[in-house]
């Protein structure tokens, strides 16, 4: 593997530098293999009588399967996921997921973009600013990644 | 129900084991869309100088939602699961997770802040990976590996 010799360099950065966009599309499938994966088996991620029934527009997205597929562009822009050493976020919209089972349509979408949101000099670290989308209204916010680079 | 105000300060020693597998990592990062080798093939993470598949930046969550069930599933804590709303989410890594890595958590309960008629409550998990050899956490000796901070909103009755 040579991922590594792709890596961002520290010094080459900038406060502001963009570092890439993706659209991540979401089916009920992809829920419930997150629930799965994860261990949290909530019904409002895979039941819609359930969610429904507690006030939700629909089955709605686990915020960590949210949170979890939203760092990949961090982890593959960084080259190494180990060099993620802090990443936080807040839940502030859920992510409602359409029923679209037996089609080739998406349930929903998030689409995620990056940016250079600080920089250490002290502790060779940036931190990644996430933007993250779905629907035209933001999903998470304060979503920031700190990055250990070389 | 009312939130427990006395749960502040509360701590839950770590509890059962958890086995980290490469299959399971390979699993997680499946599930959350990762596509990154040092998930999958354990040459490519060799590559970047680990011991085995890396975890994604998020799978501490597995670990850390399994010691918040302590807390959810005390009687004395008051708390409805099926009210909770997941409010906030950190993860600090003091070292990555790898395949093969043996991990416990404690919990420990930071915060317990009314909200209406309900309460947001902020817990930690340290997760720490017990020594090689250490297969039931019998010498206690343990490697700070990742910090899991996260706050649920237990909302009140028609919140």
């Amino acid at each position: 593997m040579s991922t590594a010799s792709f890596a961002p360099k520290f010094a080459e950065l900038t406060v502001g530098q963009d570092i890439g966009s993706r659209s991540i599309t979401v089916t009920r499938t992809d829920l419930v293999k997150y629930a799965g994966a994860s261990g949290d088996f909530n019904p409002i991620h895979w039941n819609e009588a359930f969610a429904t029934g507690v006030g939700l527009p629909g089955v709605i997205a686990h915020g960590m399967f949210t949170m979890g597929a939203a760092v990949q562009l961090v982890t593959d822009w960084a080259g190494d996921p180990a060099a993620v050493v802090d990443f936080q976020t807040r839940f502030t919209k859920p992510v409602p997921v359409a029923d679209t089972t037996g089609t080739p349509e998406a349930g929903a979408v998030i689409e995620v973009s990056g940016a250079i949101g600080a920089l250490d000099a002290d502790a060779g670290t940036a931190r990644v600013d996430l933007t993250v989308v779905s629907a035209a209204q933001k999903v998470l916010v304060k979503a920031q990644a700190v990055v250990r680079l070389a | 129900m009312t939130i427990n105000p006395d749960l502040q300060g509360r701590s839950y020693p770590a509890a059962e084991v958890y086995d980290v597998g490469r299959e399971k990592i390979r699993e997680f990062a499946r599930a959350v869309k990762a596509t990154h080798p040092a998930h999958f093939d354990v040459a490519a993470a060799e590559g970047l100088g680990h011991s085995d598949l890396v975890a994604p930046p998020t799978f501490a969550i597995i670990v850390a939602q399994r010691a918040d069930a302590q807390l959810i599933e005390d009687p004395e804590s008051g708390i409805d699961f099926s009210r909770v709303v997941h409010a906030d989410q950190r993860f600090t890594h003091h070292r990555p997770i790898v395949a093969g890595d043996r991990l416990v958590a404690e919990l420990h309960v930071d915060g317990v802040r009314a909200m209406g008629g309900g309460a947001m409550i902020t817990t930690r998990s340290e997760i720490f990976a017990l020594a090689p050899g250490d297969a039931t956490d019998a010498a206690g000796v343990r490697e700070p590996v990742a910090t899991a901070t996260s706050s649920i909103l237990v909302r009140g009755e028609g919140q």
